[in-house]
């Protein structure tokens, strides 16, 4: 139980690492892509590849790892920039499936054993949970972290603008092709980063595990956590997690067939989507200007002070 | 002095010539109005000096330079701002982001050249670059009496307010143009004087208007020089004493008398 609960952790922050990615595409940008099954697969491919046949590092194989699932990316959100909404949905989960036919064709049964993540001459074993949570869940911290602080920039604002009015954004001197692009490459890449991650914790890669369910499962993270806030996104990929680990959790696997999750969490997101569909903790609200300095702004959440006094400079 | 002008400017959609062949003048300094009946292709032709839609003939001719068929975002960047007949907010960012954005590429010292190293920085001192932008945009807001409204959502402005805020967020690049695409619709008579006053102030800042108008009373008022468009044809240009007694205009306007 202990260790099955461990697991799903693992698993969560995997997918939180995706989560990341696919709200910097559509939460940040508006993008509605459904392929981030592709980034990922790229990612635990690469991985597989460069460490089991070149010998290659887990940490060096990483950022190629980064870098590939990037330009796939790039390759993905060049054609379809024109696309929007529903039509862009649907051709990115087409591009998605062909990844996966791609790798399905070249290697129908994957990678087995691929050498361990090694840390200061640590191993990272598929048994010692504990530290493979700590690890994973470290790069989470990192990333929310960049994102957090992309979002919060001229770059993340631009993004927004984009999402809000294209129109708009162009007459703002925004140059929208380079900004959608540049947001794909990155929510690619982190989606790689997390393919890196499976393939380190599993020590296999399999192209059937690449299905476009997964992809919807990530959008379903960033949906119900709330788009375009970098903690529900996260939030969003650990409920989304344990509910469908839960029969197993639970012990009740014989009892509730594995088909019952999915509609356990298609029926999740019926009710949110009526009950806030905004997410569940929303979109943030930046206050630019806050003239109180981190520490008081610290003090202030500790006390719970209710008197507004920022939005003056 | 012209600040821009277009040159035998047209723009068919399938059948329809929305803009025929049209020699529009812009000067410098003025407060420049467009008028014209419903479906004159006024629009049409804000649209194509802005970029956001491609002439199918002729030239545009800004500061000198021939801008025709650049697009929208580097023609906003060389000066040329604008707002929309149909509002076009950023409806989830706040008041005071709206104007930031409007700063958008007011930030560094070439908006072409050092993109990069640009990017690099507005990432890591975002902090410190979010603070100037912020407190320039609470300048603008000043402006236009706004400050109280900064962190609200823009979505929850009253539509006037909303109106205003386009202008606000347009003002803010500092533009050597501002083209207002029907500013006063929807607006009440309190909004309406509020936004002549708005007009004046901008242009004693020094930045030409252009200004899309239905409102006779704010045009004839407002403007120094007027063109009138009537199914994609200029049909008249000059003072409004001049237009007001255009019998062109007014048949434009009211109709044939034999009809
Ligand atoms: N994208 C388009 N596709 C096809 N026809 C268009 C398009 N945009 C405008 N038109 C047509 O061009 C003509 C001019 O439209 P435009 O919007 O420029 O008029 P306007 O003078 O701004 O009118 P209004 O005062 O109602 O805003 C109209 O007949 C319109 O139907
Ligand atoms: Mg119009």
């Amino acid at each position: 139980m202990v260790n099955f609960l461990q697991l799903i952790i693992i698993y969560a922050g995997i997918y939180a690492l995706m989560a990341i990615g696919q709200n910097c595409i559509t939460g940040y940008t508006g993008m509605l892509s459904l392929c981030h099954a592709g980034f990922f697969c790229i990612g635990s491919y690469a991985t597989a590849i460069l460490c089991k046949d070149f010998g290659f590092s887990f940490w060096a194989s990483l950022p190629i790892a980064a870098i590939a699932s990037g330009i796939l990316g790039f390759l993905i959100g060049v054609p379809t920039l024109r696309l929007k909404g529903d039509y862009l949905c649907i051709a990115t989960l087409g591009l998605g499936e062909i990844i996966r036919t791609v790798a399905t064709n070249l290697n129908p049964v994957g990678y087995q054993s691929v050498p361990r993540a090694m840390l200061f001459g640590y191993q990272f074993s598929a048994r010692n949970k504990v530290q493979f949570i700590l690890l994973i869940w470290a790069f989470v911290l990192i990333f929310y972290i960049l994102f957090q602080q992309l979002a919060h920039s001229r770059l993340g604002r631009a993004m927004a603008a984009i999402r809000e009015d294209e129109v708009a954004a162009q007459s703002n001197g925004i140059n929208v092709t380079k900004y959608k692009i540049g947001a794909f490459v990155l929510g690619a890449a982190i989606g790689g980063v997390a393919g890196c991650f499976m393939t380190a914790y599993t020590q296999t890669v399999n192209p059937s595990s690449f299905t476009f369910m997964v992809s919807v499962m990530v959008l379903c993270m960033v949906v119900l956590g709330g788009m375009g806030n970098g903690k529900a996104v996260i939030l969003g990929a650990l409920i989304v997690q344990f509910i469908s680990y839960f029969p197993q959790l639970v012990g009740l696997s014989s009892v509730i067939p594995a088909q019952a999750t999915q509609i356990i969490y298609g029926l999740c997101l019926v009710v949110l989507m009526i009950w806030r569909p905004q997410g569940l903790l929303g979109r943030d609200k930046y206050r630019y200007g806050d003239p109180r300095s981190t520490k008081e702004r610290l003090v202030g959440f500790f006390k719970r002070n209710p008197e507004k006094k920022g939005g003056r400079a | 002095m012209k600040i821009l002008e277009t040159q035998n400017l047209s723009r068919i959609f399938g059948g329809v010539v929305a803009v025929n062949d049209v020699n529009f003048s812009v000067y410098e300094g003025m407060v420049n109005g467009l008028i014209g009946p419903n479906g004159a292709g006024k629009t049409t032709l804000f649209n194509q000096i802005t970029g956001m839609d491609k002439p199918s003939r002729g030239k545009i001719i800004f500061d000198g330079k021939d801008i025709t068929g650049l697009p929208a975002w580097k023609i906003s960047r060389l000066g040329i701002a604008r707002t929309f007949q149909n509002i076009r907010l950023y409806k989830e960012l706040t008041v005071v982001e709206n104007v930031m954005m409007g700063l958008h590429f007011k930030v560094g010292k070439d908006p072409f050249k050092a993109r990069f190293s640009q990017a690099f920085k507005s990432y890591f001192l975002a902090r410190q670059e979010n603070k100037e932008l912020y407190l320039k945009a609470l300048e603008w807001l000043r402006f236009f009496d706004m400050e109280d409204e900064a962190q609200e959502f823009a979505r929850n402005l009253p539509y006037g307010r909303q109106r205003e805020l386009e202008i606000a967020r347009a003002l803010a690049a500092e533009p050597k143009v501002l083209f207002l695409d029907e500013p006063a619709a929807g607006m009440n008579p309190a909004e309406t004087e509020h936004l002549m006053f708005i007009v004046d102030k901008i242009k004693k800042h020094g930045i030409t208007v252009v200004l899309i108008e239905h409102d006779m009373k704010l045009v004839m008022n407002i403007c120094d020089n007027i063109t009138v468009l009537s199914f994609g044809q200029k049909i008249a240009e000059g003072s409004p004493e001049e237009i007001k007694n255009d019998p062109l205009v007014i048949e434009a306007y009211l109709g044939r008398e034999e009809d």
